[in-house]
């Protein structure tokens, strides 16, 4: 058994509090704090992603995902309300039917983890070398660049979408004069 | 081994050093908007009033440091430390002078920006975890109008990155040897400054706390220490914008040739990231706040279109090679 250097050590840990965070949101009543730790867990992540040698990615996690959508998120449930024991809205779960395509999926999913961990190839390639800001976006608009043209067509679908809810219908909205 | 102790000695003198600087800065903004304003400011405690903040923070440390019964109360005690503790953490990022600096982190401006957008959580979660309606309103308030102007921000400052290639802000400053990024960036430096000050949440941008509408918004429901650790984040966050803009826009502690000689760089440095809170402090003296749609669709309708078009303008630029870093 080989000893784990500091740094091996600082993402171990970052991926236990990854896992300890994301259980606590499934787990846990109320969905503001359940919230709070799916943020805690997507900051883990990018702690992750940084050890890995992905710093880019790492900057871009924490400012999409956790400093842009979960506010989103918190603004939403802020707005109706939410908070207190969101279970007793819950639909209740009596069959044991419900559970066998979920666990079917993630089991599939968890024996691909496994092997891809386990594969030589992947650890070789996760411990090479540092992917910068500049080898990422040489890549988006590279070879990835129909991917990214596909992503923001999906974005300009929901852009549409959302002023098509916000678009003043009513009498009472044009009376508004702010424009919001 | 010894090179750790010396990082986490300058971390904490940094730390020593920044505290009460955003202290004393409630007393020069105190003091400054006396004088413009034509009145004398606070000048009873210490030679022209300079221990004005000693004063005050004994009073805050003295008082009941009080939570509210109706509020969520972990998430509660949490909120002002997250603020606090992300203001703290983006000036890890900051070169100061050739040599002090905690990190050289090569996305050092992403990661400028993400404790920016994480630092929202203060805010939104008090609003929340208070538990009444004026607060819950400034919180909400508050998450619309940073969401919002940390667009415009991340993209205030892409020209930057554009022209000098790269994301580390010790490299930023030294790309700047030839001539300031100001020369180039003035777009780009206006929409920073203004998302700057909306990201702060500071006047004439302070509608999460606005006294008039919301008594105060987000903090309404703090006291005591709970309520310092806001201020102190408040008066961190300005210092941040105003050593982000030097560092971004003018040279860092770099200055033309016969200047340069006459100071060390710190200090040169530390001049010009005072002008920056100055400048700040004037603004809160002499604008009107803005409706709360009025701020939004400002953002929306001028900001974002005015950064896209920087970038454009900016990359076009230097695509034709008119313009380098």
């Amino acid at each position: 058994m080989n000893v784990l250097s500091p740094l091996q050590w600082m993402f171990y840990l970052a991926a236990l509090l990854a896992i300890v965070a994301s259980l606590k949101v499934i787990t846990g009543k109320n969905s503001v704090h359940s919230l709070l730790y799916l943020v805690v867990s997507l900051l883990a992540v990018a702690v992750c992603f940084y050890l890995m040698g992905a710093p880019f990615a790492a900057g871009l996690e924490v400012i999409v995902y956790a400093g842009a959508i979960l506010v989103l998120f918190v603004f939403a449930i802020m707005m109706f309300g939410l908070g207190k024991d969101e279970t007793l809205n819950a639909p209740k779960i009596t069959s044991f039917r419900v559970w066998i395509g979920p666990s079917v999926i993630a089991a599939l999913l968890l024996a691909q983890l496994v092997y891809v961990i386990d594969s030589p190839d992947i650890q070789d390639k996760l411990t090479s070398n540092v992917i910068n800001a500049k080898q990422v976006g040489a890549l988006l608009y590279g070879p990835y660049l129909l991917a990214v043209e596909i992503a923001s067509f999906l974005l300009l679908a929901g852009l549409i979408a959302g002023y098509h809810f916000a678009k003043p219908t009513g009498y009472h909205d044009n009376n508004n004069s702010g424009g919001w | 081994m010894i090179e750790i102790l010396f990082k986490l000695l300058e971390i904490l003198l940094i730390i020593a050093l920044l505290i009460p600087i955003a202290a004393m800065l409630v007393w020069v903004e105190r003091r400054m908007i006396g004088i413009w304003q034509n009145r004398l400011g606070p000048n009873r405690v210490g030679p022209l009033g300079i221990l004005q903040s000693v004063a005050d923070l004994l009073k805050i440390l003295g008082k009941e440091d009080w939570v509210p019964p109706f509020s969520e109360r972990t998430v509660f005690v949490l909120a002002p430390v997250i603020g606090a503790v992300c203001v703290l953490m983006s000036f890890a990022v900051m070169p100061f002078s050739p040599t002090i600096g905690v990190s050289d982190l090569n996305i050092g401006l992403l990661f400028f920006l993400a404790m920016a957008s994480l630092a929202v959580y203060s805010v939104v979660l008090a609003g929340w975890a208070s538990n009444s309606k004026y607060a819950l309103l400034g919180g909400m308030r508050a998450a619309a109008q940073t969401v919002s102007y940390e667009v415009f921000m991340g993209l205030s400052v892409m020209g930057v990155v554009l022209l000098t290639g790269s994301f580390n802000l010790r490299e930023i400053v030294l790309a700047q040897q030839e001539g300031w990024l100001i020369e180039t960036q003035f777009v780009g430096f206006i929409i920073f400054l203004i998302a700057g000050i909306a990201e702060s949440h500071r006047l004439p941008f302070d509608l999460p706390e606005a006294e008039t509408e919301l008594t105060a918004g987000f903090h309404t429901e703090y006291s005591g220490l709970k309520f310092a650790l806001f201020f102190l984040g408040e008066y961190l966050g300005v210092t941040l914008i105003s050593a982000m803009s030097v560092v971004l826009f003018f040279g860092g502690w770099l200055m033309p040739e016969p200047l340069a000689s006459w100071l060390p760089p710190l200090v040169w440095f530390i001049l010009k990231v005072f002008f920056f809170v100055l400048f700040f402090i004037l603004l809160r003296t002499s604008l009107p706040r803005p409706r709360f749609d009025q701020l939004l669709s400002f953002g929306w309708k001028y900001m974002l279109p005015l950064a896209l078009l920087n970038l454009l303008v900016t990359a076009a630029l230097k695509l034709g090679g008119v313009i380098y870093a």
